[in-house]
């Protein structure tokens, strides 16, 4: 009886855990999920960025947030780039020409990566989007950010200046 | 007993029903089209409602256009 009762209580816990809550911004060091994250524009390695902040935001042609995001983001580069900031900006649009039609409208200072069929944001369980994910100079996933208004601007540049100041030893 | 057991787990199963709906997040482009927005023109919607409210003492209810008579 107790048995039963107890795999009851378990089976009703794992249901409701699988609906997932997404949060603004989430803190915590966790391991990459992948040493390489595949798309559709080749492979991209962690690992050649090591000794870097990485921050590498997904985005897509279509969504609002992410057009505000690049001024940003341009920011970001231009100014921390001396300090070890590399901004990789994976692009989810599945049509390209998409994609160059809106770079051609909002420059792109940072690199910029194609995925049209979003294997490397399922990888990364992308929530939303635009999702950024902060990476630490040892290649620890240090906070995700998800969503942008710029609002988030200073709190964001706060957290990669953080960052930043680490060193490995 | 068992069966008891059975249904309970059949019945919280379908908790979860709605929380994976199929589309991932980057996957929504033709949803975030203009022309996909319940309420696409704002302003006009707006005029649209205060008509609606001031004429007919009705407010709400959008979400639909037209009755399928193919005559709006």
């Amino acid at each position: 009886m107790t048995h039963t009762l107890l795999f009851s209580i378990a089976f009703i816990l794992i249901t409701v855990s699988a609906q997932t809550v997404s949060a603004d911004t989430a803190t915590g060091k966790q391991n990459l999920p992948t040493s390489t994250l595949m798309t559709t524009g080749g492979p991209f390695s962690f690992s050649d960025y090591r000794g870097k902040v990485i921050l590498i935001d997904f985005w897509a042609s279509w969504c609002a947030p992410c057009r505000e995001s690049f001024p940003w983001m341009n920011l970001m580069h231009q100014r921390y780039l001396d300090r070890g900031l590399t901004i990789i900006a994976i692009n989810l649009d599945s049509e390209a020409p998409e994609a160059t039609a809106f770079l051609k409208r909002n420059r792109a200072d940072f690199s910029v990566i194609y995925d049209n069929e979003g294997l490397s944001a399922e990888t990364m369980n992308v929530e939303a989007m635009p999702t950024s994910f902060l990476i630490d100079r040892k290649g620890i996933l240090r906070h995700t950010l998800t969503g942008f208004t710029t609002s988030k601007e200073s709190k964001h540049e706060a957290l990669i200046k953080q960052l930043l100041n680490e060193t490995i030893r | 007993m068992h069966q008891k057991i059975l249904q309970i787990m059949l019945i919280v199963s379908f908790i979860s029903a709605c929380s994976n709906v199929g589309v991932k997040p980057w996957e929504k482009n033709i949803l975030a089209r203009d022309d996909m927005q319940l309420i696409h023109a704002p302003l006009e919607a707006g005029l649209d409602d205060h008509i609606y409210f001031s004429k007919e003492a009705s407010s709400g209810g959008r979400g639909f256009s037209g009755g399928g008579c193919g005559c709006n």
